[in-house]
């Protein structure tokens, strides 16, 4: 089955517009995004297919993802977790509830639990020092978080039933949160 | 002095100030038509009239980086606006989008109209989907409004708008490196010259601008370039909106203008040391600027009285530490953010960080040797300056200035073999090794530049 049906071919077109005619490399990210919202993940066949659209080899695409952190190769869970450690988050005790979440996920969940739910990210500055601790689900924002608060918010992702973000709207699971990066969901999230 | 005086901030309060229309009946995009009476060249003028610098770190004059753009390539011109804020602990440009998009689009087509450009590019953190979200309709509305597209404000100027997401990677907000990854490559730096000016995003050239310093354009624009150049301080002009965070009762963003005393910004703006502590140490303008401590608070925070106080404006982030907290984790953390963020291409910067972080680690966990903190020193000083770009001489300023300053405490890490702020204090696990009496290797033997050259 390949990666880009023609629905998602129709996007990965709209994509491609965006850049001046004759710079479309330029939309290697988004369409990573676009791989990584249908597949969960940036899958080795995904790799390939932009390769293929982009007219690259399938190495230069794989340069490229490899680079970036919000772009998985690895397997990914549909909640990825992402806890600020960063000084001004760790001032005001990330590193606890890092720590906590860690423990409630167990290990091997930096990679992805067993049941695919969670993906735990040791997060490099947010960007929103002002509410630290700062914890991301799917790049929603979740301000002051603190040990006791990060269990709470495990636990209502574990049933599917996100609270809502300190800022606008829960994005959905990964492969949304990967399609508005994209750029294709202009309406979302408001 | 006015501290209060609010230009960029003065509709924050108002959340209705997200939707264009609340945006034009407090007057904005006056600006913008204001400019589309004028010729590029005298933006480009009034701007550099006006004195206002790059809030983006580096502090360059902007209307002097736009008179460098060429108009006789024959190539496109390009605007691009950095809005990969990810330097730790800034978050001015995140919330200028969240609560003013249109202040900061207005500067985007100003400044795009002043080089002459008909693509303009906003790179956008990856992590900042919201922001992006705000974005992506504040660009939708401004084209339903003709302030965008093919005949904005029926001037003839066309402009085209394209928010590009990042996908995170710190070394993106350094320029040349946002250009490489813009274009579709690694996030890695280039070599300058040629400047983007010159030779920036698909080698044509490029202005490349912060969100902060955009948000300013406007306003110049409207209220000349006198009245700007009359905030702040005379090489400083205007104001800054400084983001505080770490020990504080209160933190958040502050504007006030350029060169006023961080200790107004701390005590009075942000509220004070946290629980009444004693302020231990603060950046001026997040980690890559060197760590300033109590006896600078009264320093103007503008670009040249912090230089002078040795250190850097950066991007005006005030990351505050108290008597509590241990200066060697906190430059151990920092350390490990820049291990984690160089992009590998420069070997000082890619293999000095990794190193230096194993050594701050090694230290606050009780195994530090006394010949640690000179070989800390030496290798900053094998760092500093020793790569493409600013990333690298960043990550030294944590260790230089936390050994200035805080040298007793990596010392007492060393006595004691382990952290002194540690409670209950970390076992000390195995002795520390004396340091040798005489130095083990020779002292390097100068040879003058010339014999070698010869």
């Amino acid at each position: 089955m390949p990666v880009f049906s023609p629905e998602l071919r129709a996007d990965a077109e709209r994509i491609l517009a965006r850049y001046p005619e004759g710079r479309e490399r330029s939309a290697i990210m988004p369409l990573l995004y676009l791989v990584q919202s249908a597949e969960g993940r940036v899958t080795r066949e995904g790799l390939k297919e932009v390769a293929d659209l982009l007219g690259l080899k399938t190495a230069e695409v794989e340069a490229v993802a490899s680079f970036y952190t919000m772009l998985r190769l690895r397997p990914t869970g549909r909640y990825v977790v992402s806890v600020c450690t960063n000084l001004a988050c760790a001032l005001r005790g990330a590193t606890d509830v890092y720590a906590k979440a860690r423990e409630v996920l167990g290990p091997g969940s930096e990679d992805m639990t067993e049941d695919g739910t969670f993906t735990l990210h040791e997060e490099e500055c947010l960007g929103a020092c002002d509410a630290a601790p700062v914890v991301q689900v799917n790049f929603a924002n979740y301000d002051r978080t603190t040990p006791e608060g990060i269990v709470s918010l495990i636990d209502a992702l574990r049933r599917d039933e996100p609270p809502p973000p300190s800022r606008g709207t829960f994005p959905g699971e990964f492969t949304r949160a990967s399609r508005i990066l994209a750029g294709l969901e202009p309406d979302a999230g408001r | 002095m006015s501290e209060d005086l609010r230009i960029l901030t003065a509709w924050w309060a108002e959340p209705d100030t997200v939707w264009i229309t609340r945006y034009v009946q407090t007057g904005g995009y006056k600006g913008l038509r204001k400019a589309l009476t004028m010729t590029p060249q005298e933006v480009i003028d009034e701007v550099k009239a006006s004195g206002l610098r790059g809030r983006g770190g580096a502090g360059f004059p902007t209307g002097v980086k736009w008179s460098f753009v060429p108009q006789d390539t024959g190539k496109p011109t390009y605007l691009v606006a950095n809005f990969d804020e990810s330097e730790p602990g800034t978050y001015n440009n995140r919330e200028l989008v969240e609560r003013d998009p249109h202040q900061f689009l207005e500067g985007v087509i100003i400044a795009s109209y002043a080089v002459q450009c008909h693509t303009a590019f906003i790179y956008n953190r990856g992590e900042f989907l919201f922001p992006g979200r705000v974005l992506e309709r504040a660009i939708a509305e401004a084209y339903d409004s003709g302030f965008l597209g093919k005949d904005i404000l029926k001037s003839g100027y066309r402009l085209d708008v394209v928010l590009h997401k990042g996908a995170g990677a710190y070394i993106c907000g350094e320029e040349t490196a946002l250009l490489s990854s813009l274009e579709g490559y690694r996030g890695q730096p280039r070599l300058r010259p040629p400047f983007p000016a010159v030779e920036g995003l698909y080698a044509s050239p490029t202005a490349i601008n912060n969100v902060e310093t955009l948000c300013n354009v406007p306003h110049i624009l409207v209220n000349g370039a006198a009245w700007f150049a009359g905030i702040g301080t005379e090489k400083s002009p205007g104001t800054k909106i400084f983001s505080v965070s770490g020990k504080v009762n209160l933190p958040g963003n502050f504007e006030a203008p350029m060169g006023t005393p961080a200790r107004v910004v701390i005590e009075e703006m942000a509220g004070g040391v946290l629980d009444g502590k004693r302020l231990k140490a603060w950046t001026p303008g997040g980690s890559s600027t060197p760590f300033l401590t109590e006896e600078h608070l009264d320093v103007g925070l503008d670009f040249e009285s912090i230089a002078e106080a040795g250190s850097l404006l950066g991007t005006g982030a005030l990351m505050v530490t108290d008597e509590r907290d241990c200066m060697v984790r906190v430059c151990q953390r920092l350390l490990q953010f820049y291990a984690h963020e160089s992009c590998g291409k420069c070997t000082p910067c890619r293999e000095g960080t990794w190193w230096v972080t194993r050594m701050l680690a090694r230290i606050e966990e009780g195994f530090g040797r006394p010949e640690d903190l000179p070989l800390l020193g030496e290798i900053g000083d094998n760092i500093l300056f020793k790569a493409f770009c600013a990333l690298a001489d960043g990550a030294v300023s944590p260790i230089t200035s936390t050994l200035k300053y805080f040298r007793d405490e990596y010392e007492e890490h060393v006595r004691l073999g382990r952290c002194p702020f540690t409670e209950p204090p970390m076992p000390r696990l195995r002795p520390v090794r004396e340091a040798p009496a005489e130095p083990s290797r020779p002292e390097p033997v100068g040879i003058p530049l010339s014999e070698i050259l010869q």
